[in-house]
């Protein structure tokens, strides 16, 4: 067993876990944070997409013990006071999920690409978000939400503070 | 429906959905997210080998690991004499296998199961089931659908003496609805005004591929064994769990919570499902199981793999004079729950929208040693849809014709509807001129058909072709009458119940069972028009046995179509109670009531009563007439007199590259008549996601098998769904020729963009090079693929490659060794 310290959506936790415990796993089994899905055992899907340090990263791609120290938002902290990010805001007005499984991750895949990219043309959405797959909407509501909700954020209206930028985890140590 | 100003309707309302608010804040019910105390985990110990007799299986290492609680083969579940239900025997005479839960003596398909290891944790039953060892003895694999079906072939179940499931024809001289197909092709033979095209098109296999992987919970605590499953039809699986486990149905619940798609994939009565009923009543404990993406596309059933045999006659002028088809049909190595009978239902659509006087369609299903197929996403008749779209683009070169001018010159005018087919079918509504002069103009048909020819003429490397689809399909399973002819095993009718609550609120209870198609929104916006009250007042529940005890779920782009009439039905019943009541408070006659907006007003008078204060009335129910029950609660059940053909024209322009083959979808545009709309919105949706599943076929998806039976690109590495970088947003755009045969006026749109897509993507590829000698690219259309065709069709020689159709840009987005961006490194 070895011991993680994490922050998830705000809280602190402190567990024991296997060092073979995935990110993804150690979220819904231990945290209960079943917000976050897993869609493919390849790291293709990006369903399990979360925010690391303020980064986006496929949480299944990542162990529980590399987000040690380590700040993790997921779909479940991203509204705040009740109110939803604009990208899930764009999402429901856009009419952007069907089923909805791959939605969390899609959502925090958007956030991640707006953080890097602002204003991003429809191309730059599409290969922004090309790690992401989805099997319901064909992407064509997708690409509009991420765009519309661009426009939202734009002048200084971002509701989410920009994280001190860390190392990512997924590979390496 | 009322269509005064005031109040406004909700059908038709492009209504963001409700569903949506659970959805994007992650506050899901996948099936996975439940996890009893005291659950157990089961994981599948699975063959990879194709064919084989079972030699032994030595489970101690793994029943030494810790915590794990047994590894059970078939005999230790009891469940050697178990079979797998099939409900579509299509033919009296269809050689039918049993199939186990797991394998019994001789494995039939790699992926199959051969025994299942429980454990405390998930991993620990993983890591178990790794350690089970198994020693097979291989026998020879059965890939080829053809050779199948010769004389001395291996045969994969040897006890039905034949490769051959079953062979089903139709012939419309025979049944009398046309005249004979094989006359007519035979005297165009021997006309020289006339001609004959033959044709063979390859349906590739695909895997559908829904983003939820199957997860299965079943609780063998308390009363009703519950059986909490990632399905489209908890309905069928209840009465099926009865018929194959011999437990009485009154005590299995089957639940559906939040399913994450299914297009099909997820009609079925699973053999995992099986397995974790009968271990959780073996050892009275809590069973969960959830695939993994890789045994999920392994294991789960596939879908279309057809060969096709065309034959189309016509005469010179273009008018087509018969249709001859012949398939062969791959079912895999068993029959799923409908497989046998999926190419039977694009036997009625090979006719599509064309007056074909003559036509015959036979069909030969065939068993190898590979994964099931059933339905995936149209079922029967995307397949049926592409050759006859296919055939018709044949025809216009054949002729020399602009392909859009045969079709209109073929197919059924707008003023001949109701229209009976040559497969007997009565079409109700249809303005294939309309759809197709809108998606024309918004396609800029001419000018693109203007620069296409410029590209010709100046010789350039990128050629654009114009690929043309006008498609309909038969939906809205079904009339039952219609199902019980064709030897389907259950109706095709819908239930819906609505309960009027005390407080003005109303729960709508449908026995369809959504999985991402909004029918939470669009239930409560017909439920809010047919009982006047807001539609944030209206509850829709489903996809659990209990709460929603009837139903035949959802498939086959039912649900609207027939669910959604059975409400429209439950709620006139409603209305009329009410309208008893109210008369009875009100003092007044029921005649002199009339219904308007949720109101019951006396004719001439100020006088009026909400339907919500008649509802609290009536639960109080301190004073209601003589001889009725204080209860608006109403059900019906509804059974469609007719399937609904939804219509449409698609268009695609597409450029390729003829030196490296590179394809690119540049404009697609389609106009879809789904008859009338009850929400845009969500119909634009079902399109989007439709199209880009048919697109897939067309472009990017294949099920590689190798010779020895081995599924190749069995995760989503190598089985190429498309990424959003594959993709361009659509055109999409909609005429309304409201069906005739229910009363909302509303044909399905599930499956119809994935219907429509492939023919029109394919057909544009190849006229793209069609002046290079090509009239015909397989799928995929893949770079090489298409690159390959065009040095062929030059009489160049190329060299052979195992397998072709991985090639760099064929849909690995997220993959792309060039481009690692967004990927974790």
């Amino acid at each position: 067993m070895a011991q993680v310290r994490v922050t998830v959506d705000g809280v602190n936790y402190a567990d024991d876990v296997e060092p073979r415990m995935l990110l993804v796993y150690y979220l819904r089994e231990r945290l209960g944070k079943t917000g976050t899905v897993v869609g493919c055992d390849t790291s293709n899907c990006g369903a399990c997409t979360v925010h690391l340090n303020g980064q986006s990263v496929k949480s299944c791609s990542v162990l529980a013990v590399q987000a040690d120290g380590a700040e993790v938002t997921t779909i479940e902290g991203i509204a705040r006071d009740g109110k939803l990010h604009p990208v899930q805001q764009a999402f429901h007005e856009e009419h952007a999920l069907q089923c909805g499984f791959c939605t969390p991750g899609m959502i925090m895949q958007a956030i991640d690409l707006l953080g890097d990219n602002p204003d991003p043309d429809e191309r730059e959405v599409r290969e922004g978000i090309e790690g992401n797959l989805c099997r319901c909407t064909g992407y064509h509501n997708i690409v509009k939400a991420v765009r519309s909700a661009a426009q939202k954020m734009k002048p200084g209206a971002v509701s989410t503070p920009e994280q001190t930028p860390a190392p990512v985890a997924g590979g390496g140590s | 429906m009322t269509t005064t100003a005031e109040p406004t309707t909700e059908v038709g309302k492009s209504r963001v959905r409700k569903e949506d608010a659970r959805l994007i804040t992650g506050r899901t019910r996948w099936t996975d997210n439940l996890t009893p105390p005291g659950t157990l985990h089961l994981a599948v110990v699975r063959s990879p080998i194709s064919h084989a007799k079972i030699t032994g299986i030595d489970a101690e290492a793994a029943r030494q690991l810790p915590g794990v609680i047994g590894v059970y083969t078939a005999a230790d579940l009891g469940a050697e004499a178990v079979g797998l239900p099939c409900a579509w025997p299509v033919t009296p005479d269809m050689k039918a296998p049993q199939r186990p839960p797991l394998a019994v003596g001789t494995v039939h398909f790699a992926g199959e199961g051969v025994a299942v290891v429980i454990a405390r944790s998930a991993a620990e039953a993983r890591d178990a089931s790794d350690l089970v060892e198994v020693d097979y003895d291989p026998l020879e694999p059965v890939l080829d659908m053809e050779e199948a079906v010769k004389e001395g072939a291996t045969l994969v179940h040897p006890d039905l003496g034949t490769n051959v499931n079953a062979f089903w024809a139709f012939d419309s001289g025979e049944a009398g609805t046309g005249g004979s197909a094989a006359d007519a092709i035979a005297a165009a033979e021997s006309d020289p005004d006339s001609i004959v095209i033959k044709r063979r098109f390859i349906q590739q296999r695909l895997i559908p591929a829904f983003m939820e992987p199957r997860s299965i919970v079943v609780d063998p605590t308390g009363e009703q064994l519950t059986i909490t499953t990632s399905t489209q039809v908890p309905h069928i699986l209840r009465t099926m769990t009865s018929v194959v486990l011999g437990i009485p149905e009154s005590k299995i619940r089957v639940i559906a919570p939040d399913v994450g798609g299914g297009f099909g994939g997820k009609i079925h009565v699973s053999p995992e499902e099986m397995l974790c009923t009968l271990a959780a009543q073996k050892l009275g404990k809590p069973i969960k199981h959830t695939e993994t993406r890789s045994e999920s596309l392994l294991a789960a059933h596939h879908g279309r793999d057809q060969i096709q045999d065309l034959t189309l006659s016509a005469k010179k002028d273009g008018t087509v004079t018969g249709l001859h088809v012949a398939l062969v049909a791959d079912m895999g190595s068993y029959l799923g729950l409908v497989t046998p009978g999926v190419p039977i239902l694009g036997a009625f659509m090979f006719n599509a929208i064309y007056k074909i006087p003559a036509y015959h369609f036979e069909c030969t299903n065939v068993f190898t040693t590979k994964t099931l197929t059933d339905a995936y996403r149209g079922a029967g008749r995307p397949e049926a849809t592409f050759g006859i779209e296919r055939m018709m683009d044949e025809l216009a070169d054949e002729l020399g014709r602009d392909p859009m001018e045969v079709r209109q010159q073929n197919w059924i005018k707008h003023e001949e509807f109701p229209f009976t087919t040559v497969c007997g079918l009565t079409y109700d509504s249809g303005n294939y001129e309309a759809a197709t002069q809108k998606a024309m103009e918004l396609f800029d048909y001419a000018g693109l058909r203007r620069e296409q020819e410029e590209r010709r003429r100046n010789g350039d490397k990128v050629q654009l072709g114009i690929g043309i689809s006008t498609f309909t399909e038969m939906c809205g399973l079904a009339p039952s009458r219609v199902l019980g002819s064709l030897s389907y095993g259950a109706g095709g009718w819908e239930s819906a119940s609505v309960r009027m609550l005390a407080t003005g609120k109303v729960e709508v209870v449908t026995g369809a069972s959504g999985h991402g198609q909004g029918h939470e929104t669009a239930w409560s916006q017909i439920a809010a028009d047919a009982l006047g009250v807001p539609f944030e007042d209206v509850e829709v529940l489903h996809g659990d046995t209990q709460v929603s005890p009837k139903g035949l779920d959802t498939y086959g782009s039912r649900s609207l179509a027939v669910g959604g009439i059975a409400l429209v039905k439950a709620a006139e019943k409603v209305v009329e109670k009410a309208r008893k009541i109210a008369a009875h408070l009100l003092e007044a006659s029921e005649d002199d009531l009339e219904f308007s907006g949720g109101k019951f007003s006396v004719k001439g008078t100020d006088k009026g009563m909400l339907i919500q204060e008649v509802a609290f009335a009536t639960f109080m129910a301190h004073n209601y007439p003589e001889g009725i029950e204080p209860s608006l609660d109403a059900d019906y059940t509804y059974d469609p007199e007719n399937f609904s053909f939804p219509h449409g024209t698609h268009l695609a322009a597409m450029e390729v590259d003829t030196e490296t083959g590179r394809v690119n979808l540049r404009k697609y545009v389609c106009v879809d008549d789904v008859g009338s709309a009850v929400n845009p919105l969500i119909v634009e949706g079902q399109i989007h996601g439709g199209l880009a599943q048919g697109i897939a076929q067309a472009l990017f998806e294949e099920a590689n098998y190798d010779e020895q039976g081995t599924l190749v690109n069995g995760t989503f590495v190598d089985y190429t769904l498309p990424s959003a970088a594959d993709l361009p947003s659509f055109t999409t755009d909609r005429t309304e020729t409201p069906a005739t045969s229910n009363p909302l006026g509303v044909k399905g749109v599930g499956e119809a963009g994935t219907i429509a897509s492939t023919p029109a993507i394919v057909n544009g590829v190849i006229d793209a090079v069609r002046h290079l000698g090509v009239n015909e690219v397989p799928m995929p259309c893949t770079p090489q693929r298409v690159w390959r065709a065009i040095q062929e069709a030059q009489g160049r020689s190329t060299q052979e490659t195992p397998v072709d159709t991985h090639s760099p840009g064929a849909g690995l987005g997220s993959i792309d060794p060039n481009n690692p961006q967004g990927e974790v490194q």
